[in-house]
């Protein structure tokens, strides 16, 4: 049941021109569990989610998947192994979902090989596990935009992979919508044991549905492991520059994370350090009130 | 709150439902999801009878009809290589090259102008509207006028051009990336600079006439000969297999760079086998006709509406253009009155599809 694939970061550097965004990292991926990356704004999250699929070379170090250097795989042999849905895909104008589902079916298809019954059954099972199996004949543009994220989830799943990273899955989605992605990504891990990585905003949605918790600050890993483990306040203080308070979630038993502000605040639980203590808490403890 | 254990067994309760019920569905979404594509790809086949069918009707009226009408069996003659008085003439050397020149020309323009929408998403970045015929066509026009080239020769200068306006419209709009509208802005500010060029290289040229000026300014098929036709086929064959090859990679590369390489397509080299094959049809059918207007960038917008989405729009867009180049000709000859040049009449009608566009994307909020 559990992926036999392993991903493995070892000292890797990225950077766009001079301006380094990832330094010396390493990490390993748990095979066939649910790993979340957590951190503050712009501080490479979607980079190493890029370059763990190849779309962006490494300056240093690699990433390695059964400990061969994903750079030096064929596109296609990778495709069908390590699948990733981007932050911001873009449809085909008018294209139908079945269609758009079916483009998930690349990496398994020759150069001039016919739509085969395989492809079928694998957009079918795509459909009905997102629930969009009615939607199948609908055009993508007309759809909300929970529905539309289902779908491009959907093309993930049809492309079969026993890693599948996603960027930020439940951005623009209202909370339900939101639950209603992760719980489907916790569907697909328990009945194909499929290993997942993915980047999500929400701390407390991801401390609930990751197994594994991965921060990361000033450019390197700042703490990796349970939930319970790294999302502490302490953790989350440094992470995020956010005072903070960590309760345990009543409802999953996992930590939950309730930001402290400037304002608003009735009583805090340890007698409170000063949240204006300096700029860059200011403003994300700012950011966090308006949001 | 809920207490723990209730939510554990709604949780588990919910997965083994959804499952069952899944298993139960699965035949009947899978005959949806063929039926649904059967579908398509009828449409999508119908649709490229119709105009093979369109196109050879036109092809045989535009070789009967014109200022002397001659019989279906004359023509047919005339095509088997038989000696056929009169007719030899007229059909054989003056409306054959033509009406060739123009389906194959419309098959490079319609090719070209729909790979370089779909690959840059954007229906305004066909190669007409971003200066790459017109710089196949300036450079034309300054080989013949001041190198005294031939047909090859001419072919060839005109590629390179091409190739170097797309690379000098690429590099302009480079800016830690390509955006599509400063991308099309800047392509349409090296057109007019091109057609400047253009219009002053015919303004130098010996033998100035009309029929010349009206050829590279907007595309026209007189004068259409064997050496022309024949350069423009080999470019087909060499530049359309190439393009056609790239066909399931190109839709795939619809999806956003990083959606396409992480389905295991090569985006970078995609791109560039795309271009290259793109601007060689350009230019080799601007060499033999002149930038006809619009072809280009009518063919893949008309061929989206009649074959729907989904399916590549290659060869639905080249059989359009092939039609388009034909039967404005025929028109421009002979239903007019006057004999207008085949640019006039494509112009006539790309122009307002172009401001549709236009107004169409600022209605839907200005980014083109």
């Amino acid at each position: 049941m559990t992926s036999a694939h392993t991903l493995t970061i070892e000292s890797l550097t990225l950077a766009y021109d001079t301006h380094v965004v990832i330094e010396e990292l390493n990490l390993h991926i748990a095979p066939g569990r649910i790993t979340g990356i957590v951190g503050a704004n712009a501080c490479g999250k979607s980079t190493l989610m890029r370059s763990m699929s190849r779309l962006l070379r490494p300056r240093a170090g690699q990433v390695l998947l059964d400990g061969k250097d994903i750079h030096q795989m064929p596109a296609k042999k990778l495709a069908r192994i390590l699948g990733l849905l981007p932050q911001s895909p873009t449809a085909p104008e008018g294209i139908t979902v079945s269609d758009l589902v079916g483009r998930g079916r690349h990496p398994h298809q020759r150069l001039f090989s016919r739509w085969s019954v395989e492809d079928t059954e694998a957009v079918a099972a795509a459909l009905e596990t997102t629930s969009t199996t009615d939607l199948a004949e609908r055009a993508v543009d007309e759809l909300s935009g929970g529905q539309r994220q289902r779908v491009w989830v959907a093309m993930a799943l049809a492309q079969k992979t026993d890693i599948l990273l996603l960027d930020e899955p439940t951005t623009f989605l209202d909370v339900s919508h939101q639950v209603e992605i992760l719980d489907l990504l916790v569907d697909l891990n328990s009945s194909q044991g499929t290993t997942i990585v993915m980047v999500l905003h929400d701390l407390n949605l991801a401390a609930r549905y990751c197994d594994e918790l991965v921060a990361l600050a000033d450019r390197r890993l700042f703490a990796a492991g349970e939930p319970s483990d790294v999302l502490t306040e302490e953790t989350i203080r440094t992470v995020f520059g956010l005072e903070n308070q960590v309760i345990t979630d009543p409802t999953s038993g996992k930590p939950l994370m309730l930001p402290i502000g400037r304002h608003r605040v009735v009583c805090k639980a340890d007698g409170g350090m000063a949240a204006t203590s300096n700029p860059g808490n200011d403003a994300a403890a700012q950011r966090v009130q308006k949001g | 709150m809920r207490p723990i254990p209730s939510t554990k067994t709604v949780c588990s309760a919910r997965t083994v439902s959804s499952a069952r019920l899944a298993h139960r569905e699965s035949t009947a979404t899978a005959e949806r999801i063929v039926a649904g594509m059967a579908r398509r790809r009828l449409r999508h086949g119908i649709a490229l009878g119709v105009f093979g069918v369109l196109i050879v009707a036109g092809f045989v009226i535009s070789l009967m009809f014109g200022h002397s009408f001659y019989p279906f069996s004359d023509v047919l003659k005339v095509i088997m290589g038989q000696d056929v008085p009169q007719a030899g003439f007229t059909v054989g050397v003056l409306r054959l090259p033509r009406a060739s020149l123009a389906i194959l020309a419309g098959f490079s323009f319609g090719l070209a102008g729909v790979a370089f929408q779909t690959m840059l998403r954007n229906p305004l970045a066909s190669p007409d509207i971003i200066g790459i015929s017109a710089g196949a066509a300036a450079a034309a026009v300054f080989g013949i006028v001041f190198l005294s080239l031939k047909a090859a020769a001419v072919s060839m200068f005109a590629i390179v051009a091409g190739l170097l306006v797309a690379l000098i419209v690429y590099l302009l709009s480079y800016r830690g990336g390509v955006a599509g509208t400063r991308l099309i802005l800047i392509g349409i500010g090296v057109a007019a600079m091109l057609d400047s060029f253009t219009a002053y290289c015919l303004s130098q040229a010996a033998e100035w006439n009309l029929q010349d000026a009206m050829r590279w300014m907007t595309g026209s098929l007189n004068g259409a000969n064997w050496g022309e036709t024949g350069m423009v086929l080999i470019s087909l064959i060499l530049f359309g297999s190439l393009l056609l090859s790239q066909s399931r990679r190109l839709l795939i590369t619809q999806l956003g760079d990083d959606a396409a390489s992480a389905l295991g397509v090569a985006v970078g080299r995609t791109r560039l086998i795309v271009t290259l094959s793109a601007v060689g049809l350009i230019s080799f059918a601007t060499a033999a006709t002149g930038p006809v207007a619009f072809v280009a960038f009518l063919s893949g917008p008309i061929a989206a509406r009649v074959v729907g989405s989904g399916r590549s729009l290659l060869l639905p867009s080249a059989f359009i253009g092939a039609l388009l180049v034909l039967v404005a000709d025929f028109f421009g000859q002979f239903i007019l009155g006057t004999r207008y040049p085949v640019g006039v009449i494509t112009g006539v009608l790309g122009a307002p599809f172009l401001l549709y566009l236009i107004i169409k994307a600022n209605r839907v909020g200005g980014s083109l």
